[in-house]
C-alpha cells in the first residue's frame, strides 16, 4: 500500500503521520506542496496537522490553493483515499472535498489535551478497525476546531452515516459534537483529533492505531 | 486602481471573537453595545485601470481565496 504525505510550510505533524502509516505497513513518500504531481500508484494521501502558511487568511485556505492540492483533488475525484488530520481537515474543507468549515473554538482558547471520542460509524476503511460506539482517547491540539455547516448539510451528514467520530464532551463548540466526517464515497476523512499521536505505546496510548491498521488492511486487499 | 474587500461572517454564524470584544467593551464601561461582529478588510493595489474588469477579477479572487462563502460574505469597493 502506497501513501503520500503532503508537507506545507508550517506542517508539524507530517512525520508523525508518516511514522504511524509506516508502522501500520504503508510505504510512505513525503511530497512538498510545490510539487504538482504525485508519484505513480499512490493509494492514500495524508494531509497532516500543523499551521500551514501560519494560518494566515483562514486556516488551510492558502494550503488548499497550493500547487499539489490540484492533484489531491483529482486523486479524490478518481475515488482515491485522502486523510486529513487537524490542519489537514481544515485544508480539505477549504478545497471543498469535505463540506462545512472549522471556526475558532467557541471558548476562543487553544485546546491541547487528550479527549474521548465516540466511533460514530464503522462503515469506512478508517473506522472498520473499531467497534461501533467504542470510546477512544485521542489528543486534540487546535484553536480552530469548531465544526460548522448549515442545518441541511448536518442533516445530510447524519442521515448518510458520514459522521465518523464525535466528541463525548464537546470541547470546542462543534455542531452536533462532530470531530470527524467522511466524504460521500466514504474515502475522504477529515478529523480534528490526532490519531497519529496515539498510535504507539510510547505515546501513552494506542487508541489511534486501529485507524491506521484498519485503513491499510482494507487498502491492501482492495 | 485600488480595491478594498470587506469580508464578514454571515448572519447566523457564531462570532466568538466579536462576542469577546463586546464583553470587553462592557467591562470598560461602554454600555448599550448589543452586538459586535468582527470582519476583515483586505486592500489590493491593482495594475488594472478598467473598473468593470477590476471588479470581475476581485470578485473571482473573493470566490477562490479571499472569502470562504460557506461562512463569509464579501463586498468590493473600487477607487
Amino acid at each position: 500500500m502506497k501513501a503520500a504525505v503532503i508537507v506545507f510550510p508550517g506542517s508539524n505533524c507530517d512525520r508523525d503521520l508518516a511514522v504511524a502509516l509506516e508502522n501500520a505497513g504503508a510505504d510512505v513518500t513525503m511530497i512538498w506542496h510545490k510539487d504538482t504531481a504525485l508519484p505513480e500508484g499512490i493509494d492514500l494521501i495524508g494531509v497532516p496537522g500543523g499551521f500551514s502558511f501560519g494560518d494566515y487568511l483562514r486556516c488551510g485556505a492558502i494550503a488548499a490553493n497550493s500547487p499539489i492540492c490540484q492533484s489531491v483533488i483529482k486523486h479524490a475525484n478518481k475515488g482515491g483515499y485522502v486523510f486529513g488530520v487537524c490542519n489537514g481537515f481544515q485544508v480539505l474543507t477549504e478545497t471543498g472535498l469535505l463540506p462545512g468549515v472549522l471556526l475558532r473554538n467557541a471558548n476562543l482558547k487553544y485546546i491541547c489535551k487528550p479527549v474521548e471520542l465516540r466511533v460514530a460509524t464503522t462503515n469506512s476503511a478508517y473506522t472498520s478497525g473499531y467497534e461501533k460506539g467504542a470510546i477512544i482517547t485521542v489528543p486534540i491540539a487546535h484553536h480552530d476546531g469548531n465544526y460548522f455547516a448549515d442545518e441541511a448539510t448536518l442533516d445530510r451528514l447524519q442521515g448518510d452515516d458520514r459522521i465518523a467520530f464525535t466528541y463525548v464532551d464537546n470541547p470546542n463548540g462543534s455542531a452536533r459534537d462532530i470531530a470527524g466526517i467522511l466524504s460521500e464515497n466514504r474515502r475522504v476523512l477529515g478529523m480534528m483529533p490526532h490519531p497519529e499521536r496515539m498510535a504507539d505505546p510510547l505515546h501513552g496510548g494506542t487508541d489511534g492505531a486501529a485507524l491506521f491498521r484498519g485503513l491499510i488492511d482494507q487498502l491492501a486487499h482492495a | 486602481m485600488k480595491a478594498r474587500v470587506h469580508v464578514m461572517l454571515k448572519n447566523g454564524v457564531l462570532d466568538p471573537q466579536g462576542e469577546a470584544v463586546r464583553h470587553a467593551l462592557g467591562s470598560l464601561g461602554f454600555d448599550g453595545v448589543e452586538g459586535v461582529r468582527q470582519g476583515k478588510v483586505i486592500e489590493l493595489d491593482l495594475a488594472e485601470t478598467d473598473e468593470a474588469k477590476a471588479r470581475k477579477t476581485v470578485t473571482d479572487m473573493c470566490e477562490k481565496l479571499l472569502a470562504n462563502t460557506v461562512i463569509e460574505s464579501y463586498s468590493v469597493e473600487l477607487a
